[in-house]
């Protein structure tokens, strides 16, 4: 049963995902939390780890999606399923390139869609933000909180590294070697 | 020109990686021909990846060059995470990697960021623009709409407002 959940489930990210992995975020994190598959930390650990292997990013939370919640075949049926649209989509419209190519209603509708794309990053930026800096909700008091300050700062560095064209690796590198630094000079 | 050869590089098929394996060394296709595929997969569903992948397969050697490619392009990754994703189970528990996890998080929100603004270049710049980022943010952020709804909505807006403005759009060189 969970099988053909996650079949259905990212047979539709897949259809429905424009502009890449970081879209997804939010799509995924919808339905792993309306079916309680994974805590939205565990979501964030994956995004590092699919970002810090080869290969898509989408393939890549597939496939740890689908291996948490259903084991090997899950894997296998959530990584079909986010691909499956792709692969006949494209056939479809390699057929029929020209027409595609140059058609106002695609640039109509992608004029429509690239927007809402970046409204939704900001969904998955926000929902993160909240698990990294209030992990308790907002009405505990953080500010006098260390790590509160380690995370902005660790944020702040790897915003600027990432906007001068950092690869993603090493920044998350950097970030988990002062992570453990700092994790064991506080004795956390 | 061997299908088999056509697992390229594997997970690493990045753009420039596609771009220099298949335009510059195979000479399979053209400058031209591979910025159009680029433009398409970053316009059809699904990863990006995976779109050019297909392409490039079925541009090449039809359907069975697009069932390889796309193979091609899926199972390193599958076959890496998963092997992570066993020893991740196994190690989770040490204080080391719980530290490096906590911090990693708030690089990932660096990166999110930084994709953010790379769609936000992208999209183009006008009020019409701003409010459908804004409407999308509020939705899926706060409303806690399915993203597939506000997918579908935002395209037939962007279609039948292109629709509207057709006339003034035929002057616009963009």
């Amino acid at each position: 049963m969970i099988l053909i959940e996650l079949f259905m489930i990212f047979l539709k990210i897949g259809a429905f995902t424009f502009g890449g992995g970081y879209a997804m975020i939010a799509m995924i994190q919808y339905e792993a939390e309306r079916h309680g598959w994974l805590t939205e930390a565990e979501l964030v650990d994956f995004v590092a780890l699919s970002e810090s292997t080869p290969g898509p990013l989408a393939v890549n939370m597939a496939t740890f999606v689908g291996i948490r919640t259903g084991g090997v075949l899950g894997a296998v049926i959530a990584t079909l399923g986010i691909v499956l649209p792709s692969f006949i989509i494209i056939l479809i419209i390699a057929k029929c390139f020209e027409k595609f190519k140059d058609s106002k209603a695609v640039k109509g509708v992608m004029s429509g869609l690239k927007p809402s794309v970046v409204g939704m990053i900001g969904t998955a930026f926000l929902s993160v933000g909240r698990t990294v800096f209030f992990p308790n909700g907002f009405h505990t008091v953080c500010f006098t909180d260390i790590l509160f300050w380690i995370f902005l700062c660790i944020f702040v560095v790897s915003t600027v590294l990432a906007f001068r064209k950092m690869n993603p690796i090493k920044i998350i590198l950097l970030a988990a070697v002062v992570g453990i630094g700092a994790g064991y000079g506080l004795g956390l | 020109m061997k299908i088999g050869a056509f697992t390229f590089g594997g997970g690493y098929a990045m753009i420039p990686l596609i771009h220099r394996e298949v335009c510059t060394n195979k000479k399979w296709l053209d400058e031209k021909e591979i910025s159009d595929i680029v433009a398409i997969s970053e316009s059809t569903p699904g990863p990006i990846a995976i779109n050019a992948a297909t392409f490039v397969g079925y541009r090449t050697n039809g359907f069975i060059g697009a069932c390889f490619a796309t193979l091609g392009v899926v199972l390193p990754s599958f076959l890496i995470i998963s092997i992570i994703s066993f020893i991740l189970n196994e190690f989770k528990s040490f204080k080391a990697v719980q530290y490096a996890f906590m911090d990693i998080r708030a690089a990932v929100l660096a990166l999110i960021l930084k994709a953010m603004w790379m769609m936000f270049k992208s999209a183009k710049k006008n009020v019409i623009s701003y409010v459908i980022m804004i409407v999308a943010l509020i939705l899926t952020a706060f409303l806690k709409i399915d993203a597939v709804f506000v997918i579908i909505g935002c395209g037939l807006f962007g279609l039948i407002w292109s629709l509207l403005n057709r006339k003034e759009n035929s002057h616009d060189t963009d």
